[in-house]
């Protein structure tokens, strides 16, 4: 190869995605190559113009434009364009100017067609669909836990004793199985019925519940009850399994969720194994299973506070692990959760019993199980209705206000905004709460729904959780039927836009403004959430997180047809870019926020995030059109 | 006035040479050069075949020096084709200083293997045939060309081209303000090939290869004509 071929391919070798291109290839491409030249001002692409050849910028910088003459992107060294009217028809479709002197590298059509049928090139013009979503398809098949099956974790078959055995026997047989836990089966007569399984020589049973060494400490020996009752009269709790297929990141989130150590596995309905935390944990360690255990066992605010590095480590661990960001956001939220429920626990501790019913309930990301590492707090209490304030309020007032310190002292900022229990307008009995969901629906002002919008994600944490879900059932009754609300909602979703891009180490905005960073929270993760939230609240979903959110708007066809894909792959590919930041930031002792700089973000990355802001832009224009009744 | 008046007698000049020379020349490939018109002065550069031509020599003075390697990219204002063109590295015949050597990375194994210059001097004034020449300082290519073409084969080879560091030195050099800086003591702008580029935000190459260069050249007279003059410029007003 002579040296000015080699001169040219090396710089094309730089990019993607020639970079992953077969080198020879490569070679044939870089002898193809025809150089042009433009000055600064002048037009490169001509809309409707014929095109033969996919230019490829060596130097320089050039704008391209929709048709309406808007700006639609700002390309530079090692980008290509023009790709679009390769695919359609070889006619330009995105006139193309050149804003710098700008050398180019012109790839002859021929050989546009050879580079398209590389997959890689193909995924990058976007000939196969959308190279988002592919890349967030391969972040999902190289986690482990997300494929690895639960039935891989089973070493032996569960032991199971009929209810009938006394508390004695199965003590003994658990000793000499060397178990912690056995299942308790019941004879059965109708195999249609829950929980009910044939065993080997075709007779019925119903799995009736667990046995763990605890329940034998704790409600036989510390109870002390005779050793010969029966095994079927201690207190069960109902009983949570998992189906062998399953992933283990799915049996980590069970466990984590209703924190549990043991979860039986079936095949469809017939016992095969139990797994135990330790088991997961020994597969790959993986702390945040060790931290909710550990949250519980803490006795103070001081000893929970110690735990925040370890929070962060775990926190750095799941982002290391290339886990997505819905594990990250559920693992993190179970943490937040337990935190939670713990400093509540240790108030009441404090505090004496709540004198009526209540109900600690979360907002904003907590709520929607997408917790991230640093995050404020926002939380509101939901009181029985025979509240008052003379007799009761003391109590919760310094509930609330033991358990917002506590938060602040464990790493979750007060709210800025005031949206925690402490506040007096945010510690109301139930009827409160119904009357002021009510307004926000009824009655929908705008400026005050800007403020309130957080309530609309809400979620239990502690207490009387049917408080929580009455409040959930009203807005999924109301919110469908009434357009203005969801008009308001849908406005306010429009004030935060997404950029349009990058370039070079600034961010573009639609009017070619150039900032030095991007909040990526501001203007990806929130008004994505946004977004989602208006078509959940449209579609009656009840569901807080934003992919559970999707699927119900997936079914109740809200969105055109494959609307809903897109979004998924975009909030998680921008959520994992927040959360690789702060992982970085936290493991370079920076404080954690939500700038990115463009400098910082890699070729493929920039072109991930534009097609993901592109379809938050779209899903927003949608949003305006359905639910304002106004096109932009 | 003032400056077409002169352009206008080097037109004619050449044009009465490339006549002159396709009744005189004896030599086959420099009938064939020379009876091939030249473009007529007035054709739009747009419509203008053109060559980017450089040597790699062991020196600056073809009396004394030598051709090492030769480098030649096709093009036209629509765009250089750098893999149609032409590289050929050319045997000395003196044994090459470790100076040059440095300067060209042209190793000794290389230059031994390559064939002597009268063995390619038919295809490289071929490859001429029908093109504007364009080189980077016009001292080097076309009379070192010249003087193999008397040594090998006795005759003249001269041809107008267009030289861009001459183009250069128009722009960068002339003006009053660019005087007003000299007479200050301003150093005046350099017009090598790699700082010309750069003023036009080509890139810099890594290679110094007579090919490489010759690219290069191509790229920077595309770029002076997209700044300075534009596609229906006739082509006389370049010629040198």
């Amino acid at each position: 190869m002579e040296a000015e071929i080699r001169e040219i391919r090396d710089h094309l070798n730089q990019f993607p995605p020639f970079d992953s291109l077969p080198s020879e290839l490569l070679d044939d491409v870089a002898a193809a190559v025809e150089i042009a030249y433009f000055k600064a001002g002048t037009m490169i692409l001509e809309q409707g113009q014929p095109i033969h050849a996919l230019p490829y910028i060596r130097s320089g910088a050039v704008e391209v434009y929709h048709s309406n003459g808007d700006l639609y992107n700002r390309l530079e060294e090692g980008d290509i364009f023009g790709q679009f009217g390769l695919l359609r028809q070889r006619r330009v479709r995105f006139p193309v100017k050149a804003i710098e002197d700008t050398l180019l590298y012109r790839i002859p059509d021929t050989f546009f067609e050879r580079l398209c049928d590389d997959d890689n090139f193909a995924d990058f013009v976007e000939l196969s669909g959308s190279r988002l979503k592919s890349t967030v398809d391969q972040s999902l098949k190289e986690n482990d836990l997300m494929t690895t099956r639960v039935r891989k974790l089973i070493n032996r078959l569960p032991v199971m004793v009929e209810t009938t055995l006394s508390v004695q026997e199965v003590a003994a047989l658990m000793t000499d199985n060397a178990v912690s836990s056995v299942l308790l089966i019941e004879p059965a007569d109708d195999e249609d019925s829950d929980g009910v399984f044939r065993d080997d020589e075709g007779r019925l049973w119903r799995l009736a519940g667990m046995v763990t060494d605890e329940d034998l400490r704790i409600q036989v020996v510390a109870a002390g009850i005779k050793p010969d009752m029966p095994v079927g009269d201690l207190d069960n709790q109902p009983l949570i399994t998992i189906q062998f297929d399953e992933s283990v990141n799915e049996a980590m989130l069970i466990m984590l969720r209703n924190h549990i150590q043991r979860l039986p596995v079936l095949y469809r309905r017939r016992p095969v194994g139990v797994i135990h935390l330790s088991d997961i944990v020994r597969y790959e360690t993986n702390s945040s299973l060790y931290l909710v255990s550990n949250i519980f066992s803490r006795s103070s605010v001081r000893d929970l506070s110690r735990l925040v590095p370890e929070i962060r480590a775990a926190f750095i661990r799941l982002v290391e692990a290339g886990s997505t960001s819905q594990m990250i956001g559920d693992a993190m939220s179970s943490i937040g959760r337990s935190l939670m429920r713990r400093l509540i626990e240790l108030a009441e501790d404090e505090l004496g019993p709540p004198p009526i019913p209540y109900c600690f309930m979360v907002h904003g990301s907590l709520a929607r199980q997408a917790q991230s590492v640093i995050t404020d707090q926002d939380n509101a209490i939901v009181l029985h209705d025979s509240f008052d304030p003379a007799q009761h309020d003391e109590y919760f007032k310094t509930l609330a206000q033991k358990v917002s310190d506590g938060l602040d002292a464990c790493g979750y900022a007060y709210c800025k905004g005031g949206i925690m229990a402490t506040n007096d307008e945010w510690r109301q009995p139930l009827s409160k709460w119904k009357e002021y969901f009510e307004a926000w629906i009824a009655d929908p002002d705008p400026k005050r729904l800007l403020h309130s919008c957080i309530f609309f994600d809400l979620d239990a944490v502690h207490g009387e959780e049917r408080f929580v879900e009455i409040l959930q059932d009203l807005i999924v009754k109301q919110a469908p039927k009434n357009p203005q609300f969801l008009a308001a909602m849908a406005r306010n979703c429009l004030s935060r836009t997404p950029p349009l891009g990058f370039f070079r180490t600034f961010v573009m905005e639609t009017d070619g403004r150039q900032h030095k960073i991007i909040n990526i929270k501001s203007r990806g993760v929130a008004p994505m959430t946004d977004v989602i939230r208006v078509h959940a609240l449209a579609a009656g979903s009840s569901a807080q997180n934003s992919i559970e959110r999707l699927q119900d708007i997936d079914k109740a066809n809200i969105l055109p047809a494959g609307q809903v894909d897109k979004l998924r792959y975009a909030l998680e590919f921008i959520s994992q870019v927040r959360m690789r930041h702060q992982a970085f930031e936290l493991q370079n002792d920076q404080p954690v926020d939500n700038a990115i700089e463009p400098e910082n973000i890699d070729n493929t990355e920039r072109h991930n995030l534009k097609e993901a802001f592109q379809v938050l832009s779209n899903a927003q224009n949608f949003l305006r059109f359905r639910y304002t009744g106004s096109a932009q | 006035m003032f400056v077409q008046r002169p352009q206008q007698s080097v037109i004619d000049e050449w044009q009465r040479y490339h006549e002159k020379q396709a009744s005189v020349c004896n030599h086959p490939v420099l009938q064939r050069f020379y009876q091939t018109p030249l473009p007529a002065a007035d054709t739009p550069l747009s419509r203008v075949s053109f060559v980017a031509l450089d040597f790699e020599t062991t020196g600056l003075d073809p009396r004394r020096n030598e051709i090492v390697s030769i480098g030649m990219v096709p093009f036209t204002l629509q765009g250089i084709l750098p893999a149609e063109g032409y590289y050929q590295v050319v045997k000395p015949t003196r044994t090459l200083t470790e100076e040059s050597i440095a300067f060209h990375r042209i190793t000794h194994s290389q230059v031994d293997q390559a064939p002597p210059l009268e063995k390619v001097l038919n295809e490289l004034v071929d490859q001429l045939r029908g093109r504007m020449v364009v080189v980077h300082y016009r001292e080097i290519e076309r009379p070192f060309l010249d003087l193999a073409c008397r040594q090998l084969w006795r005759e003249r080879c001269l041809f107008p081209l267009v030289d861009t560091m001459a183009i250069e030195a128009r722009w960068e050099r002339r003006g009053w303000k660019q005087r007003l800086k000299q007479l200050f003591g301003g150093q005046p702008a350099s017009i090598r090939l790699n700082d010309s580029r750069q003023r036009y935000g080509l890139p810099v190459y890594s290679s110094h290869h007579a090919k490489v260069d010759a690219m290069a050249t191509a790229e920077l007279f595309s770029a002076q004509v997209a700044r300075h003059y534009d596609p229906t410029t006739p082509i006389g007003q370049l010629w040198d």
